[in-house]
């Protein structure tokens, strides 16, 4: 029975807010511009994690995309990352254009802004994928086929819009309690769709990589990667296997002492000894197999914490008022026709500046505590507050009601 | 004189009326010592400021408000943090070494942070000593039990005390409910401001959000004050909801930090004001003085609040007050609002009717700008120099 690993992976960096205060909100409109210094640094962050991610993976990708014409994977990148890394680290945005240069990689569809508008605005949701759409044809010369929405927020509404945009695949969480005793290895259709294909992650096999490879408890550590692909094979009906990740668990979040690199170049290799075995991406994993049957998933889930929901970014009362508050203002900010304003409003959307909101702390605390860069929730609230304050001023400036 | 904050270096009332209270007791021709527990400059020439240095310890410096820890640089370059138990403790030990090369006629001490060290000179001197009571540990713990510690302190020093001044009748009654000292003892001397004091505002003001935002018809409720259980603010959030549902356009800038900080933003949320309330966090300066000055009501509400100059502030910066009756302010201020911390429904109601009425709220300014600048600390060193007098002939302190 032949097997592909669809490996799946994850590029995006926020503007993080500065500390942006009560003072700032009226006389200076900078809110994503930290000293670089910072924490909230934008650009100290962007360069580093180009110099200690981005560079070192895509080096030893192209070359084994060269070396391993089976060997293929699939890419998500978002608008805020691409434009910083043309900003501030154009010799990372070039390996991501040599690296889809191989004709072996695949970029997958999402929100320009990584936002979780599809929730609050389908107009606003839409232009957004669109802008992601745009960008992605300019720098790659590619048109996405396949939709992932931030955080892998997904429900049957998401799917239906899917379909009828015309994606033939889409991309979920692989959760327990909506396969129930079924398995994420295979294709899948969501319900009330015609067309399009559900690929769930297989969030065990995944995170041993993503999140358990360094450490030194777990008790496979450590993972090589013959005895992940001979788990793998183990399965053995499986179709596919969804390993979908963030992009900077390769050197970022696993660093390279860990030995992430070493598990990448051997994976292919170890992997595709057995001629059954390949490689796919997601449109061609899709093209393949037939789907097996039926996913149900009425309420929203997500790929992060022990919930799988979206508590992360909108669990507690901070994050429903910030939310609120900003999608409240759409019709005078579109309204205002002011591109920059516009944009500005559209950076405070992205999903990161709600997840340092999260007040979760002690079974998901540490890993938010990881990706904040503010001392506390209620810092990333208020920053974000007093920077919304700011565009209620620059409507009223302009003479719009607030 | 004992205490335990000067101005700039101040976390709230008490240094500044300790700085405004010995200024004018200078005029009197009052000769004062004031002993500090910690180093700075002060820039201060009506008395003597001395840092209250144990022996071996090169400097002692406040990390943050009063009740936070100290750090202590000692001689030999080390470090040491002390928390307010302990510098309390060494407070007495420091000032009783010191005291003994110095003669003085009247020991003055201000809170209980200072009591102990009192009592041990009134022991070693066998001189008068006046405890001067800003607040009682009823008044910081929000009429809860409060801290046993504290409150035995406040018991015996004020027992043992030759006299005490309370800052309001509000604080009598509480040294009287709480500790049972005779009202005979007790006398009732008000804070005080200087108008002439008052730095003026700019033309320009920093909250320039609030500035566009009025201009669109919104309106500023302001509170300044440590965010503790003591200032009541959850019942003022529970009245802004009230106050924003009957009218979005109003906003409220809470000016100050305090262990309730993060308890109040998440209260906001969850009341679903969030977007009109405004933190600020500590401040002081200009900052601080345009706070005053955006308003267009500033509220009180504490819970317990034995003077409270704060209003009085606001009032010199152009902004009426709404403060609850149970302040020490509001004994001697009559054109201002005036409600019970607990009700709700009265605070959102007064807050309403100022948000909804101009007219309302420039008539209360007028009339309690009036009041305001009546107002002088020099009756009041009068009052405490006749004090003086009373306990010893010819007295300087």
């Amino acid at each position: 029975m032949s097997k592909a690993i669809v490996l799946y992976m994850h590029v995006h960096q926020p503007y993080r807010i500065r500390h942006y205060t009560v003072f700032d909100a009226g006389s200076q409109h900078n809110y994503f511009d930290a000293p670089y210094e910072g924490q909230e640094s934008n650009e100290r962050i962007l360069k580093k994690v180009a110099e200690k991610s981005y560079l070192p993976t895509n080096m030893r990708l192209i070359k084994l995309l060269r070396d391993n014409p089976r060997f293929k994977l699939s890419l998500s990148i978002t608008g805020t990352v691409l434009e910083q890394l043309e900003k501030w680290a154009p010799e990372a945005l070039q390996s991501f254009q040599e690296l889809c240069g191989t004709g072996q990689v695949e970029i997958v569809a999402e929100t320009y802004h990584h936002s979780l508008a599809f929730f609050y605005s389908r107009a606003e949701f839409e232009m957004q994928v669109d802008m992601h759409r745009r960008k992605i044809q300019e720098l790659f010369g590619q048109t996405p086929q396949v939709f992932r929405n931030t955080e892998l927020a997904y429900n049957n509404d998401l799917a239906y819009w899917a379909d009828k945009a015309g994606y033939k695949g889409i991309l979920a969480e692989g959760w327990d309690p909506i396969l129930d005793w079924r398995s994420p290895n295979y294709v899948y259709r969501p319900t009330y769709t015609n067309n399009i294909r559900l690929l769930m992650k297989n969030y065990k096999l995944s995170d041993d990589i993503a999140f358990r490879f360094g450490d030194h408890e777990w008790k496979e550590w450590p993972l090589t990667a013959d005895k992940f692909a001979h788990w793998l094979s183990e399965d053995k009906d499986a179709t596919n296997f969804n390993l979908f990740m963030d992009y900077e668990t390769f050197g970022e979040h696993q660093w390279h002492e860990s030995g992430i690199f070493g598990f990448l170049e051997h994976l292919p290799v170890e992997w595709l000894k057995n001629e059954d075995h390949s490689f796919m991406t997601v449109s061609e994993v899709i093209d393949t197999h037939e789907d097996v049957g039926q996913i149900d998933i009425p309420q929203t889930i997500t790929w992060a914490d022990t919930e799988r929901d979206l508590s992360a970014w909108l669990g507690n009362s901070m994050q429903d008022t910030a939310i609120k508050a900003l999608y409240g203002l759409q019709d005078r900010i579109i309204g205002s026709g002011d591109l920059v304003l516009i944009e500005d409003w559209r950076r405070l959307q992205t999903s990161d500046h709600f997840y340092y909101m999260c007040t979760k702390y002690f079974n998901d605390g540490d890993i938010h505590a990881y990706f904040s860069p503010y001392k506390t929730p209620y810092e990333a609230y208020m920053n974000f507050m007093n920077a919304f304050h700011d565009l209620q001023f620059r409507l009223a400036e302009k003479g719009i009601e607030v | 004189m004992l205490g335990w904050e000067l101005p700039p270096h101040n976390s709230g009332g008490l240094g500044t009326a300790c700085y405004q209270l010995c200024k004018s007791l200078s005029k009197k021709n009052v000769d004062i010592e004031f002993m500090l527990p910690y180093n700075a400059e002060h820039d201060i020439d009506f008395m003597d400021v001395t840092a209250a240095h144990p022996q071996g310890v090169a400097e002692v410096m406040r990390s943050g408000i009063a009740y936070d820890s100290y750090k202590y640089i000692l001689e030999d370059g080390t470090e040491e943090w002390l928390d307010i138990y302990q510098q309390q403790e060494l407070f007495e030990h420091t000032v009783a070494n010191l005291a003994e090369e110095r003669q003085f006629d009247i020991v003055h001490a201000h809170d209980w942070l200072t009591f102990r060290a009192a009592l041990r000179l009134k022991e070693m001197k066998n001189c008068p000593i006046i405890l001067h009571v800003h607040s009682v540990e009823s008044d910081r713990s929000g009429s809860q039990n409060g801290n046993p510690l504290v409150k035995e302190i406040e018991e015996v020093a004020l027992h043992l005390a030759d006299r005490v001044i309370a800052v309001s009748e509000h604080t009598k009654k509480a040294i009287m409910n709480d500790y049972g000292v005779p009202a005979d003892k007790i006398e009732v001397v008000h804070n005080s401001i200087e108008p002439d004091d008052l730095v003026p505002l700019e033309s320009d003001n920093v909250y320039r959000y609030l500035d566009m935002m009025r201009t669109q018809g919104y309106r500023v409720v302001v509170n300044i004050g440590r965010l503790t259980i003591q200032k009541g603010l959850p019942n003022l959030l529970r009245a802004a909801k009230e106050v924003i549902a009957k009218n979005p356009k109003t906003l409220f800038l809470i000016v100050g930090s305090g262990e309730q900080y993060y308890e109040l933003i998440d209260l906001a949320a969850d009341l679903g004001i969030g977007q009109n309330i405004l933190f600020t966090d500590f401040q002081r300066g200009k900052n601080l003085r345009d706070a005053y000055a955006i308003g267009d009501l500033f509220v009180m509400p504490s819970v317990s609040e034995p003077f409270g100059l704060t209003p009085l502030e606001a009032i010199g910066y152009g902004t009426p007050a709404l403060v609850s009756k149970q302040s020490g302010v509001s004994e001697i201020l009559n054109n201002c609002l005036k409600i019970d911390y607990w009700d709700v429904d009265e605070m959102a109601n007064q807050i309403t009717v100022v948000m909804q009425n101009d007219a309302l709220r420039d008539e209360l300014f007028i009339n309690a700008y009036r009041e305001y600048q009546k107002l002088s600390w020099d009756s009041v060193s009068d009052k405490i120099t006749r004090l003086y007098h009373a306990h010893h002939i010819g007295a300087t302190a």
